[in-house]
């Protein structure tokens, strides 16, 4: 096994050994890189100030771009790739027109933001992942506290209109890294007296062998929550098995029993399938994370996890899902919903891993809604998250699914709202009988995100406003609404 | 006779053309660049150490035994700082001597600081520190202003301002209500958390580089806390990653045990807070109960107030004196009360000490008469804005509770230009129709204004230096005792001192804020960064530029009339010569080119015993409109539109001003609607990080926002005339209040006022609604 990470920075290669594995991108920069133009703000993923760009090839072998936090990145996850921070933007004295424009607009007022915002606008101006979107969302993952981002958006727009300088491309020095052996790190952490270990399989059985040497290892995919146990929680982590290289994790196919999603697919790059499918599906990712988790993070990380308030888990367990799950050469299927046990306990053996979801097809009489409850509408955790699947054919339903995040310790079904709902007509009083139900469903706690009470008298409003929405007489997304005119 | 030449160079001058242009932050190009310098980003010397923090995990309890020698012990550990180990005085605290550096013989709330630990790296610091051993005695904990008002639990006593008789103008009144009103506090959320360096010099002194709006306190500080003089410790700043108040008061904990390790060891020492730690043990925004009633006629006019404010200090004193003062003086916000009684509580609780934030109290004064505005109209079916209207400050009817005129009032016109530029009446109207045929989603707006004072309430505290070195080659070097925490306060004063020179900005380098520079400097705060050190700064420039010109006069047999200053070019009678030529010549003949400024705020005076006087120089001016829509079904909220009309005197740069009136209505905005801090019944902080506590993001900024600038000069003889603009906007967001609480109003057709707490967090706008709904059924 290979055992220096290697990568590129400003397009140039580097290699490094010796470190902790659990290191962080952002500590590296900071620290033995001596690069502290990137900033840490919150050391969980959430504010944006650590942002940088990471460069890897996409399906056409092209270097694609892509925003993420550096804060929660361990430094063996930039192996292969290229990485360029806010320090390497200038050409000599030339700003770069992102960095003109934020110049120009007055897009920076203390500062300690902006080079994460910079970072967010050059991998827009590279068309980088998940930046096809208003440039409100492309920036949702990057709090800035004092501007209050009216410049910072302008500055994208005039960015936009500024002569683009000649990029190097990097595909060829990204080529010659030469990373096809398997990274494989082995480091004594002086402060434990032990031995902390890295690897990142290239292949799927390479990952299923290791899995079962190491059955104790923790399977890493975005690092999007595992990242923060380091950060946040100060754990100590024995042995890593990372699935970012393992080629088969990262595909996504058309299957007879729907649309299989690779284990290790990130969220942007399922986005486009999944929101053409399921338009609300997709309303709700734009809001899930940012565009720097969404970049890193895993739909199949979200559901291994087990979090009761993983927005994933319950759209996906009413639009009907599959889990595979692997353990050396065997894989078996489950419903998704039966992978929750209860809180922190999820169906999964020792050495066992994800390796795919399969999302089944609806039917044409499929009415699918996804409702995401925050404090805030972008990058927030959910209070309460509903997916609700009814097929109804003449007004009648004729089957139910809901299933509900923040409800219970975990992910779960609303079954005797669904029976409430099933086989009767899609009307007022059948709703009001379903949202009766809700309260022998779930008995929800009270937390900083919100109380028991608004838990429920939410979950039963989002039943009702699936009823109007339906009906199709009332306008009820106040997303959608813009100032009147006068 | 002066020729014509000179006179068009003379009028030029008068007209200033650096002041008052929209020139970008000094540092921009570095921001952009990643080159901008913050003190975590500043090489740390060889042999640095890193220092952690424990904390209490109690909110009240007896200190039975701290045990820290398996901590000392420990791997990496070059020194454990307990209360036994300060040389000096144990204590940061910026008044009252009661926030003990480490706790001694008792804990007061979740967070407070115990012992510190400085090892080779923080990992070491952090391991090492949960090697100590700490029993508590838990003793009864108080942790609301409900159960300090039960438990009588106080900091001083309560305060009244009285004017007239208001009890008897209200039962007098044809019309009552009254309300209450809960308003959340607010973390600074500063993007860089607190931080402090300090590095040891000869004789036991040392150098602090500290992130502090306040260096001079720091200093003061730090000395007591090593038992020496202030002359022994220089604490330097230049640039923090944002303040709002946050570091006005709060650094003084790390850069006294940054400074303490850094003797003790000889070592230079590291202390920065990460996130949570400095959510959970750093002061915040206190958070009010507020009850009023008002007396009032048909017409919707006031003719008597009272409010009874209640704050959460905390468990110290910190600035909670002056903070709920400004809550009193800015209860009437910009109405004339008639008459009015306020009364202001000051509870202790064993929490963490509340501390300063943008608009000090003041932000929290003002919601409650905006409530009772809201009301009034409600139950007179009036238009909120005609109430507002109806009750501004104007001629006759100008006297404050504290007994300051309002000399300066144009809220009126304001407003009404405010209200007939975003087109407010007609809007109104459509709102009204829309939500009629809309069951589930349903529109409010709302025009509120803003008057706030300028000048701390602390007569003292209103004084500035600064110090201007021209040298021989015509470059100028300032500095001054502001400090520049994004709020573009380096760049005004430079344009000012660019100005008074007549040179481009480019000559004028800025440089970091340092107690050894300048005094005895108060913190950059209360919105008067510009207006006292742009002050002082204009003290010291002419002070120079009177030595030029005297110079001038002799050299080339002018008159003083005869010297001017404009485009790096010094005309003397009939002589034109570049500013260095000038500097240079006068630089031979020995002319002194060095100068401090000084400057203190004239008119203002303050009994803090009656509660009357004149605290405020001025007061700065805006009013804005916002459209909010609510979604009835689960209270998710949004802003639509928000138009705003501010005034900055005559803007000394009106690039700044703009994002600080912007900034500051969003920030505003998050405090009344997203941003909320919750505890748990242990005393603990539940929402300590931004993955739970949630400050706006890009798209919760309205998509349609309008701001503009008032143009009028300040009445008051201020810098260039211009006004105050760091705290005032932060103010113009209890319009999305406002507006909420119309849009949940609509639910019960306008007739019941609803009952929204800040912050208006979907959870409480439900709540509101279906409370509303309840009430009118009934
Ligand atoms: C700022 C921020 C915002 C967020 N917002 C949201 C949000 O709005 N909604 C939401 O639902 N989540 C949110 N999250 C949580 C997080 O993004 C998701 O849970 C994410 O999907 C996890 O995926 P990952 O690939 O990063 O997983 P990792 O962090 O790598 O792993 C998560 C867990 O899954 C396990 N795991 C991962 N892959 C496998 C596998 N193949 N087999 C077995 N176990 C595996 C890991 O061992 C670990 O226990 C947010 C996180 C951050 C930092
Ligand atoms: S530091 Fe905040 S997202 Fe990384
Ligand atoms: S400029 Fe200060 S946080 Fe964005």
């Amino acid at each position: 096994m290979r055992e220096t990470i290697r990568f590129l920075l400003d397009g140039e290669p580097r290699e490094l050994g010796g470190v902790d594995p659990t290191l962080t991108v952002l500590q590296l920069l900071r620290g033995p890189l001596r690069r502290p133009g990137t900033k840490e703000g919150c050391a969980e993923g959430d504010c944006g100030a650590c942002t940088v760009a990471l460069g890897e090839f996409d399906a056409k072998g092209k270097v694609q771009w892509r925003a993420v936090n550096a804060c929660i990145l361990f430094a063996p996850m930039l192996d292969g790739r290229a990485l360029m921070t806010v320090e390497s933007l200038k050409q000599g004295d030339a700003l770069h027109p992102v960095q003109q424009a934020m110049v120009q607009t007055h897009g920076s007022q203390c500062g300690f933001c902006t080079p994460g915002f910079v970072m967010s606008l050059w991998v827009r101006d590279q068309k980088g992942a998940g930046c096809d979107m208003p440039v409100e969302d492309v920036l949702a993952g990057n709090l800035c506290r004092c501007t209050g981002y009216g410049p910072i958006a302008e500055a994208a727009a005039v960015a936009d209109g500024l002569p683009k300088p000649k990029t190097v491309d990097q595909a060829s020095a990204l080529k010659a890294l030469d990373v096809a052996e398997s990274l494989g790190l082995a480091w004594d952490d002086p402060q434990a007296g032990r031995t902390r270990r890295w690897f990142s399989p290239r292949s799927l059985a390479e990952l299923a062998d290791l899995a079962e040497q190491y059955p104790q290892a923790v399977i890493l995919a975005g690092a999007t929550d595992v990242g923060l146990w380091v950060t946040k929680q100060h754990r100590a982590l024995d042995t890593v098995i990372w699935i970012g290289d393992v080629a088969e994790l990262k595909t996504m196919a058309e299957t007879e029993a729907g649309l299989r999603i690779g284990a290790g697919v990130r969220y942007s790059d399922a986005y486009a399938a999944l929101a053409e499918r399921l338009p609300d599906l997709g309303e709700m990712m734009r809001r899930l994370g940012s565009v720097q988790v969404r970049n890193s993070g895993t739909i199949g990380g979200n559901i291994a996890n087990g979090s009761p308030i993983g927005d994933m888990p319950p759209a996906l367990i009413a639009a009907g899902a599959t889990l595979t799950l692997r353990l050396g050469g065997k894989t078996r299927d489950l419903p998704l919903e039966d992978y929750f046990l209860a809180y922190g306990k999820q169906d999964r053996a020792p050495g066992e891993f994800v390796e795919a979801v399969t999302v089944h097809p609806a039917g044409p009489d499929r009415f699918y809604r996804v409702y995401k409850l925050s404090k805030r509408f972008d990058q927030d955790i959910s209070a309460v998250c509903a997916g609700i699947a009814l097929d109804i054919k003449d007004g009648q339903i004729e089957a139910a699914r809901i299933a509900f995040g923040g409800m219970a310790a975990t992910p779960k079904r609303a079954s005797n709202a669904e029976q409430a709902l099933a086989g009767q007509a899609f009307d007022e009083a059948t709703v009001d009988l379903a949202c009766k139900a809700l309260e022998t469903d779930f008995a929800p706690i009270d937390d900083m995100r919100a109380s028991a009470a608004y838990r429920m008298a939410s979950a039963k409003n989002l039943l009702r406003r699936a009823y109007l929405e339906w009906r199709g007489e009332a306008s009820t997304r106040v997303l959608e609404v813009e100032a009147l005119d006068a | 006779m002066p020729d014509s030449g000179q006179a068009k160079t003379r009028a030029a001058e008068a007209q200033p053309h650096i002041v008052g242009q929209s020139i970008r932050h000094d540092s921009a190009e570095k921001h952009v660049s990643g080159l901008a310098q913050y003190i975590d980003d500043i090489p740390e010397p060889s042999g640095t150490l890193q220092i952690y923090l424990a904390q209490s995990s109690r909110a009240h309890a007896r200190l039975l035994k701290l045990d820290v020698s398996a901590v000392r012990s420990a791997q990496g550990v070059a020194c454990v700082l307990t209360a036994a180990d300060v040389p000096g005085k144990n204590d940061y605290s910026p008044i009252m001597g009661d926030d003990p550096i480490f706790a001694e013989d008792k804990v007061e709330y979740v967070g407070q600081c115990l012992f510190a630990v400085a090892a080779e790296t923080l990992a070491q610091a952090r391991a090492a520190s949960a090697l100590a051993v700490v029993e508590y005695e838990d003793l009864p904990a108080v942790l609301t202003i409900d159960a300090a008002r039960e438990a009588d639990l106080t900091l001083e006593p309560s305060q009244v301002m009285r004017l007239g008789d208001a009890q008897g103008e209200i039962a007098k009144a044809p019309r009552r209500l009254w309300g209450h009103v809960a308003i959340g506090g607010q973390d600074h959320f500063y993007l860089e958390g607190h931080i402090a360096m300090a590095a040891p010099k000869e004789d036991g002194d040392v150098h602090v580089w500290s992130s502090t709006q306040n260096p001079s306190e720091v200093q003061h500080i730090v000395a007591k806390a090593l038992g020496i003089r202030d002359h022994g410790v220089v604490v330097e700043n230049r640039r923090m990653g944002g303040g709002f108040g946050g570091k006005e008061t709060q650094p003084s904990l790390m850069a006294a045990v940054a400074a303490l390790a850094a003797v003790k060891t000889g070592r230079p020492a590291k202390l920065r807070l990460d996130r949570d730690d400095d959510m959970v043990m750093t002061g915040k925004r206190h958070d009010f109960e507020v009850d009023w009633s008002v007396g009032f006629d048909d017409q919707g006019r006031l003719k008597g107030a009272t409010f009874d404010l209640a704050s959460r200090c905390g468990y110290s004193y910190d600035l909670s004196g002056s903070i709920n003062d400004r809550a009193m003086f800015h209860s009437d916000n910009a109405y004339f009360l008639n008459a009015a009684e306020i009364v202001s509580h000051r509870f202790k609780t064993h929490t963490v000490s509340n501390t300063a934030f943008r608009g000090f109290g003041g932000p929290q004064g003002m919601i409650a008469i905006e409530r009772a505005m809201d009301a009034i109209a409600l139950s007179l079916g009036a238009d909120p804005l005609d109430v507002r209207l109806a009750n501004l400050y104007g001629p006759g009817r100008d006297l404050t509770p504290y007994g300051q005129v309002v000399e300066d009032s144009i809220a009126k016109e304001l407003m009404e230009r405010l209200a007939e530029t975003s087109d407010y009446r007609k809007r109104r109207a459509a709102i009204l129709e829309w939500n009629r045929t809309s069951p589930v989603l349903k529109r409010g707006i709302a025009l509120t204004p803003v008057k706030f004072g300028i000048s701390f309430t602390a007569t003292h505290l209103n004084q500035a230096g600064a110090l201007v070195h021209v040298y021989t080659d015509g470059s100028v070097m300032l500095n001054h005792g502001g400090t520049e925490m994004g709020q573009g306060l380096y760049i005004k004063v430079a344009q000012v001192v660019a100005e008074v020179f007549g040179i481009e900005l480019e000559r004028v380098r800025i440089t970091a804020t340092a107690t050894d520079k300048v005094p005895n400097t108060s913190a950059t705060a209360a919105s008067s960064g510009s207006d006292l050190n742009g002050m002082a700064a204009l003290d010291a420039a002419q002070r120079i530029r009177q030595r030029l010109i005297d110079f001038a006069c002799q050299e080339f047999g002018c008159g003083p009339e005869q010297v001017s200053f404009a485009n790096n070019t010094v005309q003397a009678g009939a002589t034109e010569l570049p500013f260095q030529e000038l500097v240079r010549r006068a630089y031979f003949n020995r002319v002194g080119l060095s100068a401090t400024g000084y400057y203190k705020t004239p008119k203002i005076h303050y009994d803090r015993s009656k509660h009357q006087g004149r605290p405020f120089f001025y007061y700065a001016y805006g009013a804005a409109v916002s459209e909010v829509a609510i979604d009835t079904l689960t209270g998710e909220n949004r802003t639509l539109r928000v138009d705003i009309l501010h005034d900055v005197g005559r803007s000394l740069n009106p690039a700044i001003d703009l994002g600080q009136i912007e900034g500051g209505f969003i920030q505003g905005m998050g405090w009344l609607t997203t941003e909320e801090l919750v505890y748990d019944d242990q005393g603990r902080l539940r929402t300590h990080a931004p993955s739970t506590y949630k400050i706006p993001a890009c798209s919760d900024r309205p998509k349609d926002f309008r701001i503009d600038l008032w143009d009028g000069p300040n009445r008051e003889e201020t810098i260039y005339r211009s006004k105050a603009v760091g705290e005032p906007p932060l103010m113009l967001a209890i319009s999305v209040f406002s507006a909420l609480t119309q849009a949940v109003a609509s639910v019960g057709d306008h007739r019941i006022m609803p009952d929204l707490d800040a912050p208006a967090t979907p959870e409480r706008i439900l709540k509101a609604v279906d409370d509303v709904r309840r009430r009118s059924a009934q």
